[in-house]
C-alpha cells in the first residue's frame, strides 16, 4: 500500500515546478490529474530541449508528468468551469503556479476553492512572492539564480557569473512545496483540516543557499571567494576540488595537505603543516597538485588514496556512471508506457518506503486523454450525491 | 499558530547536512527535533567551520542547520546510555540516522531491533550510495557523490572540464526528500497503525535532480550532455539566447526567447547565422558569442529596459550585496534572528514554506551539545 493511495490531486501547474511537486505525490500514491488548456496545454509539452521529441511532445514533459493523467478544459467555458470545480469538491489537494492575480481572475484562488471544499489542501508556488514590487516578474529558473546570488558559487574566480546547468530552483520549489502539502495532508488526518500552501523561488533559492547566506549575513558581508582554479566550494579550503589526472578527472574532498603529500609523493605539500593554510593558501596548494596529479592515472591515485581512506572519487559522466555495478545495484531506470503504447525509459522516485522501490509503470498523458473518464467520474459523483 | 507536525517527537541521530537539513524541515513544521550526540563531542558539524568562523564553541554552519533542535548527549556503546535511548525510542514517533549500513544493527538500533521496542516508529535512513552494491561502503560526501553521478558535466562551458555545483545539492536534496518521505509515511502510519522505513541515499537524490536531461539521455540514444564552447551558457540542452551575458558594468541572464525578437531589440545582427528556431540549436554557441559582442557596449540597467518592456525573460545578475538589498528580499522576510542568550545574536534564513499566510518563523537557537540531556531523562522518566 503505498502512503497516499485514495487521494485525489487536482494540478493546474506548468513547467517543472509545480508538476515536478505533484509526481512525487503520484509516486506515494496519489491520482494527479492535471488541467491543462484547450488545444495547447501545458507549454512544457512544447518546450523543446535538446532537440528530442518523443512521440510528439518534449522528453521534458514526459519525465516530468508520467504518472499523472490529463484533463483537457477551457477555464472560461462556464460547463468545463464546473467540471473543474465539482473535483476540486472530491480533490484532497490542488496546485497552481499561474503568476500572481491569474487564479482570482479564473475564480481558483484559496479563497474562492475553499468556499467549495473547505478541507482541501490548496499549494501554489510563485517566483518572488504574491505581493511586494516583484510579483509580476516571470518565475524562470535562471533569472531566479542570478537575482540571489547563486552564480557566484560555481566555477572559478575568473569564470564570472556560472549557473547551475539544470533548473534547481524549479526543483527546490517543487520540493518545498511537496513538503507543505505533505505537512497538510498529515494535519487533515488528525485534525480534519484543510491548509493553504505557498512557496516562493526566490525563498526556495535562499534555502539552498542557507549555509551560504547565513555567513555572509554574520562575516561582515563578504563576499563569496571562489579558487583561482579546481574550485567546488567558495567557502572551502584546499584540496576540496576536481583535479585532471594522466587520463581522466579525480576528485578530492576534505584532508590534511600534508598527509595527501606523502601519500602521493609529492614533497612540496609537507611544509603545509598549518591547518589553517589550507583555507588562506589554498591556490597555491590548489595548484601543486594539479601539477602533481597530471602525472598519474586516475585509478592510480585511488588505488594509493582509497585505501588511506582519503575521501576522493572519479568522476564519471553517465556512460561510465550507468555501466557501473554501483549504480545497476540502484534499479534508478524504469520504463513506462503511455495509453497509446509508447514506451520510454526514465529514472524513478528516489525515496523507498518499506523496502519498495516506488516505480510506476504508467507513462505521461496525451492531452485531455482522460476527459470521457473524468467526466463520468464526476457525473457518477454527482448522483450518488443526489 | 497550528504547525502541522505538532506533538510529533524525532530522535535524530544524523551528523553532518542531509540528515540534520530534514530534520530541520521537520522542526519548523512542528515537530519536536532531538538531536541524539556522542557525549564530548557531538555532531561533528559542530567542530565544521566555513571560513573558520565559531559562535562560541560551535560552528556557525551547525547553528544554521540545527537551530529549533534539542539535544541529547548519549554514547552508542555504552550500554546504560543504550538502555536510556530505548526508552526514549520508545516514546518518539519518527527517528532517523545516516550511519554506513551495519553500524545501526551493531549496535542493535537498526530498524527490525526497533520495531520490538517501538513497532509504531517510523525510521529514516540515510546513506551514499544505498545499502547494497560495491559502492555501499563509500564515504558519502557531497563532491564525491556529485562527480560519480555525471552532474559535473552539466555546468561551466565544455572548455572547463567537469565542474561541481558550488554547493552540497546532493545532501540538501537528500534532506529534502527524507523529510517528504518521512511525512508520506506518517500519513502511511495513520492508516496502518504500524511502523514505516524511509530509506533515501546521495546518489539517488542527486540522480532524481538530473531526471530531466537523464531521461533525454535514455531516449536519445546516449547523446552525451554538449556543453556550449561559449562562456556564459547556463544550460547544456537548451538553444541561445540561454546564458549570461557581460554588460559595461556588470552581467545580465537571458532566458529562453524569441531570437529574431531579442537581436531586433538590442540591434544585433545574426541573420547569417539564424534562418529558424532550429538554427537556435545548431548555432548555439555563435549565437551566444554573437550577442556577446553587442552586449558588452551597454551597461546593464539599459539592456534590461529594452528587454523587459517588451516581456523577454531577462534579468541583472546579482551578488549576495545587491541581491540582499532588494526590496523584495525584505519583503519576503528571508532572514529571521536567533537569540543565543547573553545578548548575543546571529542572522540566519527562514523556513521557504509559508502556511495559512505564516512564514515558519522559529527563532530558537541550536544546543549546546547535551543541553537538554536531563530534562528529557526527568520529563520521559528516564534511568
Amino acid at each position: 500500500m503505498r502512503p497516499l493511495e485514495d487521494y485525489l490531486v487536482i494540478d493546474f501547474s506548468q513547467f517543472l515546478s509545480g508538476p515536478s511537486a505533484s509526481l512525487r505525490l503520484a509516486d506515494f500514491g496519489a491520482r494527479v490529474i492535471k488541467i491543462e488548456r484547450l488545444g495547447v496545454g501545458d507549454i512544457c509539452r512544447t518546450l523543446y530541449t535538446s532537440d528530442l521529441i518523443m512521440n510528439g511532445e518534449s522528453s521534458v514533459f514526459h519525465a516530468i508528468n508520467r504518472n499523472k493523467e490529463s484533463l483537457e478544459v477551457d477555464l472560461k467555458n462556464e460547463d468545463d468551469k464546473k467540471l473543474v470545480q465539482e473535483l476540486l469538491k472530491k480533490a484532497d489537494v490542488m496546485i497552481h503556479n499561474f503568476r500572481p492575480g491569474v487564479m482570482e481572475r479564473l475564480g481558483f484562488d484559496y479563497n474562492a476553492v475553499a468556499v467549495l471544499n473547505p478541507k482541501i489542501i490548496y499549494g501554489e508556488i510563485s517566483g518572488y512572492g504574491t505581493g511586494g514590487d516583484w510579483k509580476g516578474k516571470p518565475g524562470q529558473d535562471l533569472l531566479l539564480q542570478s537575482v540571489t546570488g547563486l552564480t557566484s558559487l560555481t566555477g572559478n574566480e575568473d569564470s564570472g557569473p556560472v549557473a547551475m546547468g539544470l533548473s534547481v530552483v524549479d526543483m527546490l520549489a517543487g520540493a518545498h512545496l511537496a513538503q507543505g502539502i505533505l505537512a497538510c495532508l498529515y494535519r487533515k488526518v488528525v485534525k480534519n483540516e484543510g491548509g493553504f500552501v505557498q512557496v516562493s523561488m526566490m525563498e526556495s533559492a535562499y534555502d539552498f543557499q542557507f549555509e551560504t547566506i547565513t555567513t555572509f549575513m554574520n562575516d561582515g558581508g563578504c563576499l563569496p571567494q571562489r579558487s583561482k582554479k579546481n574550485n567546488a566550494n567558495a567557502y572551502l579550503g584546499a584540496p576540496y576540488g576536481i583535479y585532471q589526472t594522466e587520463n581522466g578527472y579525480l576528485s578530492l574532498a576534505m584532508g590534511s595537505i600534508p598527509v595527501l603529500g606523502k601519500l602521493l609523493g609529492c614533497a612540496e605539500l609537507l611544509d603545509y603543516t598549518d591547518v589553517m593554510e589550507a583555507y588562506s593558501k589554498r591556490d597555491e596548494i590548489k595548484a601543486i597538485l594539479a601539477k602533481h596529479l597530471l602525472t598519474g592515472s586516475t585509478a592510480h591515485w585511488l588505488s594509493i588514496l582509497e585505501p588511506a581512506d582519503i575521501w576522493c572519487a572519479d568522476v564519471l559522466n553517465w556512460d561510465t556512471l550507468m555501466a557501473h555495478d554501483g549504480f545497476k545495484s540502484l534499479n534508478m531506470i524504469q520504463e513506462v508506457e503511455m495509453a497509446d503504447g509508447y514506451q520510454y525509459q526514465t529514472t524513478r522516485c528516489p525515496i523507498r518506503i518499506d523496502g519498495e522501490l516506488l516505480t510506476s509503470a504508467k507513462g505521461s498523458p496525451k492531452l485531455g486523454q482522460d476527459n470521457t473518464q473524468i467526466k463520468e467520474f464526476i457525473n457518477q459523483n454527482i448522483i450518488a450525491d443526489a | 499558530m497550528n504547525r502541522p507536525l505538532e506533538g510529533l517527537l524525532v530522535l535524530e541521530f544524523c551528523q553532518f547536512l542531509a540528515g540534520p537539513s530534514a530534520g530541520l524541515k521537520l522542526a519548523d513544521l512542528g515537530a519536536r527535533v532531538i538531536k541524539i550526540e556522542r557525549p564530548g563531542s557531538g555532531d561533528a558539524c559542530r567542530q565544521l567551520s566555513i571560513k573558520n568562523i565559531f559562535v562560541e564553541e560551535d560552528s556557525l554552519l551547525f547553528h544554521t542547520i540545527n537551530r529549533n533542535k534539542e539535544s541529547y548527549a548519549a554514547d552508542l556503546k555504552n550500554p546504560e546510555d543504550l538502555a536510556k535511548l530505548k526508552q526514549l525510542i520508545a516514546k518518539a514517533d519518527i527517528m532517523t540516522h545516516n550511519f554506513r549500513p551495519g553500524v545501526m544493527e551493531k549496535i542493535g538500533l537498526d530498524y527490525q531491533s526497533v520495531q520490538l521496542i517501538n513497532p509504531q516508529l517510523i525510521y529514516g535512513v540515510v546513506t551514499g550510495y544505498g545499502k547494497e552494491g560495491p559502492w555501499a561502503g563509500k564515504p558519502g560526501q557531497d563532491l564525491l557523490v556529485q562527480s560519480v553521478s555525471g552532474l559535473t558535466y552539466l555546468s561551466g562551458s565544455a572548455i572547463d572540464g567537469p565542474v561541481p555545483f558550488g554547493l552540497s545539492v546532493s545532501d540538501i536534496m537528500c534532506g529534502n526528500h527524507l523529510a517528504q518521505g518521512v511525512m508520506a509515511a506518517l500519513i502511511k502510519r495513520a492508516k496502518t497503525n504500524k511502523g514505516v522505513l524511509v530509506e533515501v541515499s546521495l546518489l539517488e537524490s542527486v540522480l532524481d535532480v538530473q531526471f530531466e536531461v537523464i531521461t533525454t539521455y535514455l531516449n536519445d540514444g546516449g547523446k552525451l550532455p554538449n556543453r556550449s564552447q561559449a562562456k556564459g551558457s547556463a544550460h547544456a540542452y537548451l538553444s541561445a539566447p540561454y546564458g549570461m551575458y557581460e554588460t559595461a558594468d556588470g552581467y545580465l541572464a537571458l532566458a529562453m526567447g524569441s531570437l529574431p525578437e531579442i537581436c531586433q531589440l538590442i540591434d544585433c545582427d545574426i541573420t547569417d547565422l539564424y534562418t529558424d528556431t532550429h538554427s537556435a540549436f545548431e548555432n548555439r554557441d555563435l549565437l551566444i558569442e554573437r550577442l556577446a559582442e553587442t552586449f558588452k557596449k551597454q551597461p546593464s540597467r539599459l539592456w534590461l529596459e529594452r528587454l523587459e518592456r517588451h516581456g523577454i525573460w531577462c534579468a541583472e545578475v546579482l551578488n549576495y550585496q545587491s541581491a540582499t538589498a532588494l526590496n523584495n528580499y525584505e519583503y519576503l522576510q528571508i532572514e529571521q534572528q536567533l537569540d543565543l542568550g547573553n545578548a548575543k545574536q546571529i542572522r540566519t534564513t527562514v523556513s521557504p514554506i509559508r502556511l495559512d499566510h505564516e512564514k515558519l518563523f522559529a527563532a530558537k537557537a541550536a544546543p549546546k551539545l547535551g543541553f537538554d540531556t536531563a530534562a528529557i531523562n526527568n520529563e520521559f522518566d528516564i534511568n
